[in-house]
């Protein structure tokens, strides 16, 4: 399947440094949360952009191989030091196993085709508000993304839509060691 | 200030004289710390070129100006960067031709010693990979042991000492690198010969080898005989040349002894392992020079770059050679054994014919340290 992704670079046949220099470039045109695309066909691209990215704060979301092109993708971040999170009712990581309620992931749909919870329903944040009635408001949500911060936000949005048994979850699937399904 | 181009031949050398040398190296720090380029003399500094991209100012005070420096990376492209942006900044630096890949492949040659009646034996040093091959050498004859793939660089030699190439043996069925036996074999019309037991799931026509097989070099008096050492797989074959050389496949080396695993069968051949090395091995002459099919550090280079030490001292001074207790040497070498050596089954199925990779895989497969010996 295809993921989607905001922008995308085409660095086939250069070979390193160029891909991590087109990367660096088309990176700073991107909005925060926003993801990049980029096709690759010198293979030590994908150890050197999930080393690049790191260093520099960004988000390497994973990386797909079709037909010898390396597809990686990078979730802009900026400094994510200034998340406060405001929403009141959380809930922890380990309590939401097993328990009868709504997993709903608002990461973006390539985080979440890399490795999300077993019956995780995918609506990214910004799509949220126009998916609304997708959501039963009987039930309890729980709302996860990567670090907690994007699920406050998007707590704080269902609640303000009339929903009221709404957990965010924390910390979020970076401390998640169980399964992870992947539609990659 | 300029940026000059150093070849893996001028980096061999370098090792080999025991020249000072700082390396920037510029790819991964795990890569880097996987595997770089060793000498005696040599300070690394290890920065990803990535972090470098904004320029090279916060760096330039821990480079040194009172020294030669070279940039190192994978391929080239990127350590060409950071010396040219280094060079920018005032400073002369140079770079390695085609990187990490190129000093994986470089070989130098380099003689061991005479042989009776006028011949020659060559180690071949694979500096960057750990790998050392062999060239025998009498009256217009070459023989050669553990041919690595760069075939070339064997026939080439030969031309130039005029010699023809008439026997190609491999030890055993390699599991770190790719031979170059066959293919030689295939372009000379040379026999080629492998230990039978290895080559169970060959694919390809060769010449059993077994205990006992006498090969003459020349119409003189140079044999190369084979001796049955299983330990490293089960088909594992010493060499004895001209009654002065032993040469022990990744059964012996220097500082350490083979292990027993590649094939998947380490608690099945510790026995014949510790039967080689402390009786077969202990049969023979304290005299013989040992030559063996790799070497793992630095250190256990001679001055003049080769590897090589008595078989005496190396009863003295080889761990590996002085565990009394059996017990103690099957834990030795069966627990806690180092990581395998990269792509080690691809590369035993290439070497039995199943499997033929573009050359650009086979590089794949090789990077990275040969990983063969228990210390």
């Amino acid at each position: 399947m295809s993921i989607k992704a905001d922008f995308q670079l085409d660095a086939k046949g250069l070979s390193c440094p160029m891909p991590i220099v087109k990367t660096k470039k088309a990176m700073a045109e991107l909005v925060d949360g926003q993801i990049l695309e980029v096709s690759a066909t010198d293979k030590g691209s994908k150890a050197d952009i999930a080393a690049w990215a790191e260093s520099v704060g960004h988000q390497y979301i994973g990386t797909v191989e079709e037909d010898a092109v390396l597809k990686h993708y990078i979730r802009k971040c900026a400094q994510e030091s200034a998340n406060e999170k405001t929403f009141e009712s959380t809930i922890e990581l380990e309590q939401i196993v097993g328990r009868d309620g709504l997993i709903l992931d608002v990461r973006e749909e390539a985080e979440f085709a890399f490795g999300h919870i077993e019956g995780a329903k995918s609506i990214p944040m910004g799509e949220l508000e126009g998916r609304l009635s997708e959501l039963d408001k009987e039930r309890e949500i729980y709302v996860i993304c990567r670090t907690g911060t994007r699920s406050d936000l998007a707590a704080q949005k269902l609640v303000a839509n009339g929903f009221t048994k709404v957990y965010n979850v924390l910390p979020g699937m970076t401390s998640w060691t169980g399964e992870l399904i992947k539609t990659i | 200030m300029s940026v000059l181009k150093w070849s893996a031949a001028e980096v061999a050398r370098k090792v080999i004289d025991n020249k000072e040398l700082f390396i920037l190296d510029v790819r991964n720090t795990d890569a880097f710390e996987d595997w770089k380029i060793d000498g005696h003399k040599f300070e690394y500094l290890n920065i990803p070129y990535f972090e470098l991209l904004d320029g090279v100012e916060e760096i330039l005070p821990k480079i040194p100006t009172d020294k030669d420096v070279l940039v190192v990376c994978a391929k080239e492209g990127s350590s060409m960067m950071v010396a040219e942006m280094l060079s920018d900044a005032g400073r002369t630096v140079a770079y390695l031709e085609g990187g990490m890949k190129t000093w994986s492949e470089y070989l130098e040659p380099i003689k061991v010693g005479d042989l009776t009646g006028g011949g020659e034996l060559y180690q071949f040093v694979r500096l960057g990979k750990g790998c050392l091959s062999y060239m025998v050498i009498s009256e217009g004859e070459a023989a050669i042991i553990d041919a690595v793939r760069f075939t070339d660089v064997f026939t080439n030699f030969a031309k130039e000492k005029n010699v023809q190439i008439k026997h190609i043996f491999d030890t055993h069925l390699h599991a770190d690198h790719i031979s170059g036996g066959r293919h030689i074999a295939a372009q000379t019309g040379a026999t080629y010969y492998l230990p039978p037991k290895d080559a169970e799931e060959v694919v390809f026509d060769y010449t059993p080898l077994v205990d006992g097989n006498v090969v003459q070099i020349g119409a003189s008096k140079i044999d190369v005989g084979a001796l049955y050492s299983p330990g490293h797989t089960i088909g594992s074959t010493s060499f004895v040349v001209d009654n002065k050389y032993l040469l022990t496949g990744d059964i012996l080396f220097i500082d350490s002894i083979g292990r027993p695993d590649l094939a998947g069968l380490a608690e099945d051949w510790v026995g014949d392992l510790r039967e080689t090395l402390y009786k077969r091995y202990r049969e023979l002459s304290d005299d013989l020079v040992v030559l063996p099919a790799h070497f793992m550090i630095i250190d256990e280079l001679n001055e003049d770059g080769t590897v090589a030490k008595r078989l005496g001292e190396l009863f003295a001074e080889n761990h590996g050679l002085n565990i009394e207790d059996d017990e103690t040497f099957r834990s030795i070498v069966t627990d806690n054994l180092p990581p395998q050596p990269n792509a080690y089954q691809e590369i035993r199925q290439v070497n039995m014919g199943k499997i033929t990779p573009a050359i650009e895989e086979q590089t794949e497969m090789e990077i990275g340290p040969n990983r063969c010996a228990v210390r």
